[in-house]
Protein backbone atom coordinates (compact mmCIF):
# COMPACT_ATOMS: atom_id res chain seq x y z
CA UNK A 1 0.00 0.00 0.00
CA UNK A 2 1.01 3.28 -1.00
CA UNK A 3 1.06 6.65 0.96
CA UNK A 4 -1.77 8.46 -0.07
CA UNK A 5 -1.50 12.10 -1.77
CA UNK A 6 -2.94 15.00 -0.24
CA UNK A 7 -3.06 18.61 -1.73
CA UNK A 8 -0.35 21.03 -1.52
CA UNK A 9 -2.77 23.56 -0.32
CA UNK A 10 -2.17 27.31 -0.46
CA UNK A 11 0.99 28.25 0.86
CA UNK A 12 3.15 25.41 -0.71
CA UNK A 13 4.89 28.27 -2.54
CA UNK A 14 7.17 28.80 0.60
CA UNK A 15 8.25 25.30 0.47
CA UNK A 16 8.55 24.67 -3.52
CA UNK A 17 9.16 28.42 -4.89
CA UNK A 18 11.72 29.92 -3.49
CA UNK A 19 13.50 30.30 -5.98
CA UNK A 20 12.84 30.49 -10.22
CA UNK A 21 12.58 27.61 -11.80
CA UNK A 22 10.62 27.83 -15.14
CA UNK A 23 13.45 28.18 -17.21
CA UNK A 24 14.22 24.86 -19.24
CA UNK A 25 15.71 26.52 -21.74
CA UNK A 26 17.96 29.95 -21.70
CA UNK A 27 17.26 30.52 -25.00
CA UNK A 28 14.09 28.82 -25.58
CA UNK A 29 10.58 29.94 -26.04
CA UNK A 30 8.17 31.14 -23.99
CA UNK A 31 5.30 29.21 -23.08
CA UNK A 32 2.77 30.59 -20.76
CA UNK A 33 -0.98 30.30 -20.01
CA UNK A 34 -3.59 30.71 -17.65
CA UNK A 35 -4.96 27.59 -14.90
CA UNK A 36 -8.78 28.24 -14.89
CA UNK A 37 -11.57 26.75 -12.54
CA UNK A 38 -15.02 25.34 -13.39
CA UNK A 39 -16.43 28.84 -13.33
CA UNK A 40 -13.65 30.47 -15.60
CA UNK A 41 -11.84 32.22 -13.39
CA UNK A 42 -8.12 32.09 -12.96
CA UNK A 43 -6.73 29.68 -10.12
CA UNK A 44 -4.23 31.77 -8.08
CA UNK A 45 -2.76 29.22 -6.07
CA UNK A 46 -1.95 26.42 -8.10
CA UNK A 47 1.05 24.92 -9.49
CA UNK A 48 2.36 23.80 -12.62
CA UNK A 49 5.30 21.56 -13.10
CA UNK A 50 6.75 20.08 -16.66
CA UNK A 51 8.85 17.72 -17.64
CA UNK A 52 10.09 17.81 -21.48
CA UNK A 53 11.01 13.99 -21.10
CA UNK A 54 13.06 13.47 -24.10
CA UNK A 55 15.56 16.20 -23.53
CA UNK A 56 15.34 15.96 -19.37
CA UNK A 57 14.37 18.77 -18.40
CA UNK A 58 12.03 19.91 -15.94
CA UNK A 59 10.70 23.26 -14.44
CA UNK A 60 7.62 24.68 -12.12
CA UNK A 61 5.68 27.57 -11.54
CA UNK A 62 3.59 28.79 -9.47
CA UNK A 63 0.30 30.52 -10.91
CA UNK A 64 0.44 33.29 -7.75
CA UNK A 65 -0.74 36.17 -7.86
CA UNK A 66 -3.61 35.55 -11.05
CA UNK A 67 -3.28 32.35 -12.42
CA UNK A 68 -1.10 32.88 -14.95
CA UNK A 69 2.10 31.06 -15.21
CA UNK A 70 5.13 30.61 -17.74
CA UNK A 71 8.09 28.74 -18.47
CA UNK A 72 11.17 29.23 -21.26
CA UNK A 73 11.17 25.44 -22.96
CA UNK A 74 13.84 24.16 -25.58
CA UNK A 75 12.62 25.83 -29.08
CA UNK A 76 13.02 21.91 -30.62
CA UNK A 77 10.43 20.11 -27.98
CA UNK A 78 7.31 18.49 -29.63
CA UNK A 79 5.63 18.27 -26.22
CA UNK A 80 6.12 18.08 -22.67
CA UNK A 81 4.45 15.98 -19.99
CA UNK A 82 2.64 18.79 -17.32
CA UNK A 83 1.40 18.10 -13.87
CA UNK A 84 -1.16 20.47 -12.20
CA UNK A 85 -1.29 20.50 -8.24
CA UNK A 86 -3.68 22.84 -6.38
CA UNK A 87 -5.52 23.78 -3.15
CA UNK A 88 -8.83 21.84 -3.83
CA UNK A 89 -6.70 19.04 -5.98
CA UNK A 90 -6.42 16.22 -3.44
CA UNK A 91 -3.96 14.35 -5.63
CA UNK A 92 -2.19 16.11 -8.60
CA UNK A 93 -3.52 16.07 -12.58
CA UNK A 94 -1.19 14.83 -15.58
CA UNK A 95 -2.04 16.30 -18.83
CA UNK A 96 0.47 16.82 -21.79
CA UNK A 97 1.05 20.26 -23.81
CA UNK A 98 1.74 19.39 -27.41
CA UNK A 99 4.28 22.62 -28.87
CA UNK A 100 3.52 21.44 -32.40
CA UNK A 101 0.66 19.14 -33.96
CA UNK A 102 2.03 15.84 -34.50
CA UNK A 103 -0.09 13.79 -36.62
CA UNK A 104 1.95 10.73 -36.43
CA UNK A 105 1.42 10.90 -32.38
CA UNK A 106 -0.25 7.55 -31.13
CA UNK A 107 -1.50 9.28 -27.85
CA UNK A 108 -2.98 12.59 -29.95
CA UNK A 109 -4.17 10.46 -32.58
CA UNK A 110 -6.50 8.27 -30.04
CA UNK A 111 -7.86 11.21 -28.74
CA UNK A 112 -11.31 12.84 -30.04
CA UNK A 113 -10.95 15.78 -32.10
CA UNK A 114 -12.27 18.06 -29.07
CA UNK A 115 -9.61 16.37 -26.44
CA UNK A 116 -7.23 16.43 -28.89
CA UNK A 117 -7.05 20.58 -29.19
CA UNK A 118 -6.99 20.32 -25.57
CA UNK A 119 -3.52 19.63 -25.48
CA UNK A 120 -1.90 21.85 -28.20
CA UNK A 121 -0.27 25.07 -27.41
CA UNK A 122 -0.74 27.87 -30.10
CA UNK A 123 0.57 30.34 -31.06
CA UNK A 124 0.55 33.93 -30.02
CA UNK A 125 2.83 37.05 -30.39
CA UNK A 126 6.08 35.09 -30.31
CA UNK A 127 5.17 33.04 -27.89
CA UNK A 128 3.44 29.81 -27.01
CA UNK A 129 -0.18 30.29 -25.75
CA UNK A 130 -1.59 26.88 -23.57
CA UNK A 131 -4.42 27.31 -21.05
CA UNK A 132 -5.62 24.88 -18.34
CA UNK A 133 -8.87 24.27 -17.78
CA UNK A 134 -10.07 22.05 -15.08
CA UNK A 135 -13.88 21.90 -15.92
CA UNK A 136 -16.22 23.19 -18.60
CA UNK A 137 -16.80 23.05 -22.17
CA UNK A 138 -12.87 23.62 -22.82
CA UNK A 139 -11.74 21.10 -20.04
CA UNK A 140 -8.54 19.58 -20.35
CA UNK A 141 -7.76 16.35 -21.04
CA UNK A 142 -6.40 14.79 -18.27
CA UNK A 143 -4.22 11.19 -17.77
CA UNK A 144 -5.31 8.80 -15.39
CA UNK A 145 -2.73 7.63 -13.20
CA UNK B 1 -1.30 0.32 -14.67
CA UNK B 2 -4.67 2.08 -13.73
CA UNK B 3 -4.91 4.73 -10.41
CA UNK B 4 -5.44 3.17 -6.85
CA UNK B 5 -8.68 4.54 -6.20
CA UNK B 6 -8.86 3.94 -2.76
CA UNK B 7 -6.19 5.68 -1.74
CA UNK B 8 -7.67 9.32 -1.96
CA UNK B 9 -11.04 9.91 -3.22
CA UNK B 10 -10.31 13.12 -5.58
CA UNK B 11 -14.08 14.16 -5.44
CA UNK B 12 -14.73 14.92 -2.03
CA UNK B 13 -17.62 17.90 -1.32
CA UNK B 14 -16.41 17.95 2.24
CA UNK B 15 -13.45 19.62 1.38
CA UNK B 16 -14.90 22.61 -0.62
CA UNK B 17 -12.50 23.63 -2.13
CA UNK B 18 -12.55 20.30 -5.04
CA UNK B 19 -16.05 21.29 -6.05
CA UNK B 20 -14.74 23.91 -8.72
CA UNK B 21 -11.64 22.40 -9.87
CA UNK B 22 -11.68 18.36 -9.13
CA UNK B 23 -11.69 17.02 -13.36
CA UNK B 24 -15.34 16.27 -13.99
CA UNK B 25 -14.59 14.21 -17.29
CA UNK B 26 -13.44 11.07 -17.24
CA UNK B 27 -9.65 10.68 -17.50
CA UNK B 28 -8.21 9.12 -20.32
CA UNK B 29 -6.73 6.16 -20.23
CA UNK B 30 -2.92 5.83 -21.73
CA UNK B 31 -0.93 2.96 -23.59
CA UNK B 32 0.86 1.26 -21.11
CA UNK B 33 4.41 2.45 -22.46
CA UNK B 34 3.31 6.10 -21.02
CA UNK B 35 3.73 4.64 -17.64
CA UNK B 36 7.30 3.65 -17.96
CA UNK B 37 8.81 7.82 -18.46
CA UNK B 38 11.62 8.41 -16.45
CA UNK B 39 11.29 12.13 -14.15
CA UNK B 40 13.47 14.22 -13.50
CA UNK B 41 16.47 13.67 -11.06
CA UNK B 42 18.33 16.53 -8.85
CA UNK B 43 21.80 16.91 -7.45
CA UNK B 44 23.45 18.14 -4.60
CA UNK B 45 23.58 21.68 -6.46
CA UNK B 46 19.63 22.40 -5.02
CA UNK B 47 20.23 22.07 -1.59
CA UNK B 48 21.45 25.03 0.25
CA UNK B 49 23.25 25.10 3.60
CA UNK B 50 21.14 24.22 6.67
CA UNK B 51 18.17 23.43 4.22
CA UNK B 52 17.45 20.08 6.14
CA UNK B 53 17.35 21.89 9.60
CA UNK B 54 14.72 24.43 10.19
CA UNK B 55 15.53 25.61 13.16
CA UNK B 56 19.20 27.62 11.80
CA UNK B 57 17.99 29.35 9.09
CA UNK B 58 17.81 32.53 11.21
CA UNK B 59 19.98 34.40 13.35
CA UNK B 60 18.02 33.22 16.80
CA UNK B 61 16.30 29.85 17.61
CA UNK B 62 12.45 29.54 16.47
CA UNK B 63 10.19 28.78 19.11
CA UNK B 64 8.67 25.73 19.84
CA UNK B 65 9.50 22.41 20.15
CA UNK B 66 11.89 21.15 18.78
CA UNK B 67 11.49 17.69 16.81
CA UNK B 68 13.57 15.56 14.54
CA UNK B 69 11.45 13.86 11.56
CA UNK B 70 13.28 11.28 9.97
CA UNK B 71 12.33 8.23 7.51
CA UNK B 72 12.95 6.31 4.39
CA UNK B 73 11.36 6.93 0.90
CA UNK B 74 10.66 3.33 -0.79
CA UNK B 75 8.54 1.99 -3.64
CA UNK B 76 5.89 -0.44 -3.58
CA UNK B 77 8.45 -3.57 -3.55
CA UNK B 78 10.02 -2.38 -0.57
CA UNK B 79 12.97 -1.02 -2.95
CA UNK B 80 14.50 1.94 -1.67
CA UNK B 81 14.58 5.05 -3.53
CA UNK B 82 18.36 6.65 -3.25
CA UNK B 83 18.68 10.50 -3.83
CA UNK B 84 15.25 11.27 -4.12
CA UNK B 85 14.34 15.21 -3.49
CA UNK B 86 12.03 15.27 -0.39
CA UNK B 87 10.78 18.95 0.26
CA UNK B 88 8.81 19.89 2.90
CA UNK B 89 7.00 23.13 4.20
CA UNK B 90 4.53 23.95 7.56
CA UNK B 91 3.39 25.95 9.73
CA UNK B 92 5.33 27.55 12.65
CA UNK B 93 4.18 26.46 16.08
CA UNK B 94 1.25 29.22 16.17
CA UNK B 95 -0.21 27.45 13.28
CA UNK B 96 1.18 30.68 10.58
CA UNK B 97 2.35 30.11 7.51
CA UNK B 98 5.35 32.42 6.42
CA UNK B 99 2.83 33.19 3.64
CA UNK B 100 1.13 36.77 2.52
CA UNK B 101 -2.39 34.60 2.06
CA UNK B 102 -2.02 33.52 4.94
CA UNK B 103 -4.62 35.40 7.32
CA UNK B 104 -4.76 33.46 10.76
CA UNK B 105 -4.35 35.91 12.96
CA UNK B 106 -1.48 34.01 14.96
CA UNK B 107 2.17 35.33 15.70
CA UNK B 108 4.82 35.07 12.56
CA UNK B 109 8.32 33.57 14.07
CA UNK B 110 11.13 35.80 12.79
CA UNK B 111 13.47 33.04 12.98
CA UNK B 112 11.32 30.51 11.15
CA UNK B 113 10.48 30.35 7.15
CA UNK B 114 8.65 26.74 7.68
CA UNK B 115 10.79 25.32 4.20
CA UNK B 116 14.06 22.73 4.16
CA UNK B 117 14.73 20.01 1.61
CA UNK B 118 16.89 17.11 1.49
CA UNK B 119 18.19 14.32 -0.62
CA UNK B 120 17.35 10.58 0.50
CA UNK B 121 20.70 8.65 0.83
CA UNK B 122 21.68 5.31 -0.18
CA UNK B 123 19.32 3.61 1.83
CA UNK B 124 16.47 5.86 0.73
CA UNK B 125 16.79 7.60 4.03
CA UNK B 126 15.83 11.50 4.85
CA UNK B 127 15.52 13.65 7.98
CA UNK B 128 14.58 16.78 9.37
CA UNK B 129 15.17 19.04 12.04
CA UNK B 130 12.39 21.41 12.76
CA UNK B 131 9.73 22.32 15.28
CA UNK B 132 6.22 21.12 15.62
CA UNK B 133 3.95 22.97 13.50
CA UNK B 134 0.56 23.91 15.40
CA UNK B 135 -2.93 23.88 14.13
CA UNK B 136 -4.81 26.76 12.92
CA UNK B 137 -8.01 27.47 11.31
CA UNK B 138 -8.99 27.52 7.85
CA UNK B 139 -12.79 28.66 6.96
CA UNK B 140 -13.65 25.31 5.23
CA UNK B 141 -17.04 24.97 7.30
CA UNK B 142 -17.74 26.63 10.62
CA UNK B 143 -15.05 26.14 13.16
CA UNK B 144 -12.66 24.09 11.02
CA UNK B 145 -9.47 23.42 11.66
CA UNK B 146 -6.34 21.31 10.34
CA UNK B 147 -4.85 19.04 12.15
CA UNK B 148 -0.92 19.94 12.66
CA UNK B 149 0.68 18.84 9.54
CA UNK B 150 3.98 18.96 7.79
CA UNK B 151 3.58 19.13 3.56
CA UNK B 152 5.92 16.81 1.89
CA UNK B 153 6.75 17.16 -1.47
CA UNK B 154 8.62 13.74 -3.54
CA UNK B 155 10.05 12.73 -6.42
CA UNK B 156 11.14 9.34 -7.24
CA UNK B 157 12.83 8.01 -10.28
CA UNK B 158 9.76 7.46 -12.44
CA UNK B 159 7.93 10.27 -13.50
CA UNK B 160 4.57 8.39 -11.81
CA UNK B 161 6.16 8.12 -8.04
CA UNK B 162 6.11 11.94 -7.99
CA UNK B 163 4.05 12.59 -4.53
CA UNK B 164 2.93 15.36 -2.92
CA UNK B 165 1.25 14.68 0.61
CA UNK B 166 1.32 15.81 4.25
CA UNK B 167 2.38 13.96 7.38
CA UNK B 168 0.35 14.24 10.52
CA UNK B 169 1.27 13.17 14.00
CA UNK B 170 0.21 10.30 16.26
CA UNK B 171 -2.98 11.04 18.07
CA UNK B 172 -4.41 14.26 16.97
CA UNK B 173 -7.97 14.75 18.43
CA UNK B 174 -8.53 17.14 14.45
CA UNK B 175 -8.45 13.75 12.89
CA UNK B 176 -12.36 12.76 12.74
CA UNK B 177 -13.28 16.48 11.76
CA UNK B 178 -10.87 17.02 8.98
CA UNK B 179 -11.68 16.07 5.74
CA UNK B 180 -8.45 16.54 3.57
CA UNK B 181 -7.27 13.91 6.44
CA UNK B 182 -10.76 12.00 5.98
CA UNK B 183 -10.71 12.34 1.67
CA UNK B 184 -8.69 9.06 2.36
CA UNK B 185 -11.43 6.71 3.14
CA UNK B 186 -9.51 3.41 3.85
CA UNK B 187 -8.23 3.78 7.64
CA UNK B 188 -5.32 1.66 6.86
CA UNK B 189 -4.37 3.85 4.19
CA UNK B 190 -4.95 6.83 6.64
CA UNK B 191 -2.54 5.67 9.23
CA UNK B 192 -0.15 5.64 6.21
CA UNK B 193 -0.10 9.34 6.74
CA UNK B 194 0.58 9.51 10.84
CA UNK B 195 3.89 9.38 11.71
CA UNK B 196 5.08 7.26 14.68
CA UNK B 197 6.59 8.92 17.56
CA UNK B 198 10.13 7.03 17.89
CA UNK B 199 11.44 7.03 21.33
CA UNK B 200 15.14 5.75 20.45
CA UNK B 201 15.74 8.15 17.92
CA UNK B 202 14.85 10.99 20.43
CA UNK B 203 18.00 13.23 21.26
CA UNK B 204 18.08 13.31 25.15
CA UNK B 205 18.12 16.83 26.67
CA UNK B 206 17.34 18.21 22.84
CA UNK B 207 14.27 17.02 20.70
CA UNK B 208 11.93 14.59 20.80
CA UNK B 209 11.72 12.01 17.63
CA UNK B 210 9.06 11.15 15.03
CA UNK B 211 9.47 8.82 11.97
CA UNK B 212 7.59 8.29 9.08
CA UNK B 213 8.20 6.12 5.89
CA UNK B 214 6.58 7.55 2.38
CA UNK B 215 6.07 4.46 -0.22
CA UNK B 216 5.99 5.77 -3.47
CA UNK B 217 3.66 4.14 -5.98
CA UNK B 218 5.98 0.96 -7.95
CA UNK B 219 9.07 1.66 -10.27
CA UNK B 220 8.29 0.16 -13.66
CA UNK B 221 10.48 -2.31 -14.55
CA UNK B 222 13.03 -1.30 -17.63
CA UNK B 223 12.71 -2.76 -20.37
CA UNK B 224 14.78 -5.40 -21.65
Amino acid sequence: MRTPSQTVGPFYSIGLCRTPGNELAHDGVELAGTLFDGRGEPIPDGMIEVWDAAARRWGRCGTHPAGDFSFRVPAEAGHLEVYVFARGLLRHQWTRVYLREDEDDELLKSLPPGDRETLVARHEAGRMRFDIHMQGDRATAFFAH
Amino acid sequence: MSADDSEVQVDWPDYRSTEWRVPRRPLVTLPEELHRLDGPVFGEDVLGPSDNDLTRQHAGEPLGERILVHGRVVDEDGRPLRGALVEVWQANAAGRYRHDVDRHPAPLDPNFSGAGRCLTDDDGRYSFTTIKPGAYPWGNHPNAWRPAHIHFSLFGRAFEQRLVTQMYFPGDPLFPYDPIFNAVRDSKARELLIARFDLAATEPEWALAYEWDVVLRRTPVEDA
